[in-house]
C-alpha cells in the first residue's frame, strides 16, 4: 500500500473541523503534541465503556479484562520498539521516566552501581529538553555528583571532539537526546554509546522525538535507558513509557513506592517486586496504555520506515522552500543528513509569538518561544524561535501553506 | 480580520520606536520580569522622588504586544505620583481582563486603549502585562526602600 496522507488523515477526526473562521487546519506542531486518531480515541473509550476495573487486583471478569488489556498494550509497545515486556514501565509522561532513573539513582545505596556521590559525574548536553537537564542537574545538586556538558557546534551538531574529557572513568549516567526537539538534528549515539560503556557508565536517551517518527530497535541501539511519550506518537496524554534493560533494572531501586510494586510489607519494612511491577505503583493509567497500544499498532500498519521516509521527503521539501524565503534563518541544520522533521527558524524584525499569532489566523498552528530548552536558545544565541515540526499526516501542501503565511507576515508586518 | 485589532498601528510603532528604552544607571529600583512560557523579558529602572515618578528607563527583548506595552507604560507613567500611576494600571489591568468587552478608559490611557484587542487573545494578555506587572514590583520595591 501507498503511503497516502489523505486515507491517514480520514483516520484523524480533529482534520474534519475548521480553524478562525473556516480555515483548513495545516498542525505543524506534532512536536509538542500530535492528533489522534480513532483507533486510539476507540480504544481508550473502549476500555471505559466495556473493560474498566483496576488492572492487577480484584477477582472478578472486569479486573482479568482490563489487566489483559494493560498487559497486552505493554506487549504492543515493547513489540514496537524491539523489548521485552518486562522492560517496558508505564509512567504518566517521558518526564516522569526520566525522573523516575534521576530519582531511583538518588535513592541507590553506596555499592549499588547506580550510587552517586561527590567525585562521580553525570553528562548531558546542551541541547536536552528541560526534561532530560533539570532531572540531571538536580540530582547532581543532591548527591554532590558533578555535572558535564557536550556544547552544540555552530552548524547545531553536538560537539564530541572532546567525548574522551566529557565523559570520564567517573562518569555514571550519560542522559542525551536522540533528536533535538528544537533543532531536529539527531544525534549520533554510537560514539557516546562505546565511550560511555568503555567507563562503565549508563546512556539514559530521550527519544521522545524519535520512537513516533523513525524504527526504533532498542537492542540495536545500545543505549541502557529510553524514555519517551506517548501523546508525541499518536497515542493519549497520561502515559509515558520507560524502558531498561532487564538487568539494570533489577539493581535500579524504585522512585515511587506504594501499593502494586511489593512482594511483602511489614509495618516497618517491605521487599520489592520484579520490574515492569516495582516501578508502577498504584493504580497506573490504564486506557490510556490502552490507548497507546493502540497507537503503535496503527504506526506499525502504516509502517515506521514509510513514515521516516516520508518525513524525510516532506523535510527536503521544506528546508528548499524555506531558505527561499528572505531574512529567514533555519535554527538547526540547514541539510537534511540526520535531521528529523522539526524546523526552527527565525525571521528578522518579526518576532516569533508574532508571525506564531499570525499564521494561527490563517489557520496553521506553529509553536513558538524557547520550547523548554532554555540553555540550548542562548547557546544558539536566539530569545527565541518559530518551530514547524511535520508527522504522517503532513504534506507538501501544508508546507506552501507555511511558506506563503511567513510571507503574508512578512508584508502584514512589514507596513509600518 | 480580527488580527487588524491586536495589532493596532500605534502598537507597531511603539514597537518598532520604543520610548524611554536604554537603562539609566541612576534609579531607585530596578526589577527584571521574565514571562517563563516564551521568554520575553523587560528590566526597569524606576526613579521616583516624594511619591512621584520622575524616570522610567527599561530594556528588554521579546514580542510586539510586550515590548509596545513597555514602551507606552513609560510614556503615560513618567511625572505621575505613585497614586496617579495606580489608578492607571489598574485600570490597565481591568482592560487586559475584559476579554474583549471594554474599550478602555482613553482619558486615562490614552494610546493604551490599543490594547483592547489584545484581551480578546487570552494567550496574548501575559505579553501585553509583562511591563505593568514589572512596574508594580517596582513601586512596592521604592516604597519599602523610602521608608
Amino acid at each position: 500500500m501507498s503511503f497516502s496522507v489523505t486515507d491517514i488523515r480520514r483516520d484523524f477526526p480533529i482534520f474534519e473541523r475548521t480553524i478562525r473562521d473556516g480555515k483548513r487546519l495545516v498542525y505543524l506542531d506534532s512536536g509538542a503534541t500530535s492528533q489522534k486518531p480513532w483507533a486510539v480515541i476507540n480504544a481508550e473509550t473502549d476500555f471505559y465503556t466495556k473493560h474498566n476495573a483496576a488492572v492487577h487486583r480484584g477477582a472478578h471478569q472486569l479486573a482479568e479484562e482490563a489487566t489483559d488489556a494493560y498487559e497486552g498494550a505493554r506487549a504492543k509497545v515493547a513489540g514496537f520498539i524491539g523489548a521485552q515486556p518486562e522492560e517496558v514501565i508505564f509512567t504518566k509522561s517521558a518526564t516522569e521516566s526520566l525522573n523516575l532513573v534521576a530519582y531511583a539513582m538518588g535513592n541507590a545505596e553506596s555499592g549499588n552501581r547506580f550510587a552517586l556521590g561527590e567525585g562521580d559525574e553525570i553528562v548531558v548536553s546542551e541541547m536536552e529538553h528541560h526534561a532530560n537537564l533539570v532531572p540531571w542537574q538536580q540530582l547532581a545538586k543532591r548527591t554532590g555528583a558533578k555535572l558535564s556538558w557536550f556544547k552544540v557546534t555552530s552548524d547545531a551538531r553536538l560537539d564530541l571532539t572532546n567525548i574522551d574529557e566529557v565523559i570520564t572513568p567517573r562518569t555514571k549516567v550519560v542522559a542525551i537526546t536522540h533528536q533535538s526537539n528544537v533543532l531536529g538534528t539527531i544525534n549520533p549515539l554510537d560514539a557516546i554509546v562505546k565511550r560511555a560503556h568503555e567507563v562503565g557508565a549508563v546512556v539514559v536517551l530521550d527519544a521522545c522525538q524519535s520512537v513516533p517518527h523513525m524504527p526504533i530497535d532498542v537492542a540495536a541501539l545500545g543505549v541502557d535507558f529510553l524514555a519517551f511519550s506517548g501523546h508525541k506518537a499518536i497515542g493519549p496524554t497520561g502515559v509515558g513509557i520507560l524502558w531498561g534493560r532487564s538487568p539494570l533494572l533489577s539493581e535500579l531501586p524504585p522512585f515511587l513506592t506504594g501499593g502494586s510494586m511489593v512482594t511483602s510489607v511489614t509495618m516497618t519494612d517491605a521487599t520489592w517486586a520484579q520490574a515492569p511491577q516495582k516501578f508502577e505503583a498504584g493504580v497506573p493509567n490504564m486506557a490510556q496504555a490502552v490507548g497507546l497500544g493502540a497507537a503503535c499498532n496503527y504506526l506499525t500498519s502504516i509502517g515506521m520506515q514509510a513514515i521516516r521516509d516520508h518525513e524525510i521527503a516532506l523535510t527536503d521539501y521544506a528546508l528548499k522552500k524555506l531558505v527561499e524565503i528572505a531574512e529567514l534563518n533555519i535554527i538547526g541544520p540547514s541539510t537534511n543528513e540526520s535531521r528529523g522533521s522539526t524546523i526552527s527558524f527565525t525571521i528578522n524584525e518579526i518576532h516569533p509569538h508574532d508571525l506564531g499569532q499570525f499564521l494561527d489566523s490563517q489557520g496553521i498552528a506553529v509553536r513558538t518561544g524557547h520550547h523548554c530548552a532554555w540553555p540550548l536558545a542562548k547557546s544558539m544565541n536566539v530569545q527565541s524561535t518559530t518551530r514547524a515540526s511535520f508527522y504522517l499526516y503532513n504534506n507538501e501542501e501544508d508546507v506552501d501553506v507555511l511558506v506563503q503565511g511567513i510571507q503574508s507576515a512578512q508584508k502584514y508586518f512589514g507596513r509600518f | 480580520m480580527e488580527l487588524d485589532s491586536l495589532y493596532q498601528e500605534v502598537i507597531l510603532d511603539h514597537y518598532k520606536h520604543p520610548q524611554h528604552k536604554g537603562l539609566n544607571p541612576v534609579f531607585s529600583a530596578q526589577v527584571h520580569h521574565v514571562n517563563t512560557s516564551c521568554g520575553d523579558e523587560v528590566t526597569l529602572n524606576v526613579t521616583i522622588k516624594d511619591r512621584k515618578i520622575t524616570g522610567i528607563s527599561w530594556d528588554g527583548q521579546g514580542c510586539s504586544i510586550s515590548q509596545a506595552s513597555v514602551s507606552m507604560l513609560t510614556d503615560l507613567l513618567i511625572d505621575k505620583t505613585l497614586e496617579e500611576a495606580e489608578v492607571i494600571t489598574h485600570s490597565f489591568s481591568e482592560l487586559m481582563a475584559s476579554k474583549g468587552t471594554s474599550t478602555g478608559d482613553a482619558d486615562l490611557l490614552e494610546d493604551a486603549v490599543a490594547f483592547a484587542g489584545v484581551s480578546k487573545f487570552p494567550s496574548r494578555v501575559k505579553c501585553a502585562l509583562l511591563g505593568w506587572m514589572a512596574f508594580k514590583d517596582a513601586a512596592v520595591q521604592s516604597q519599602g526602600e523610602s521608608k
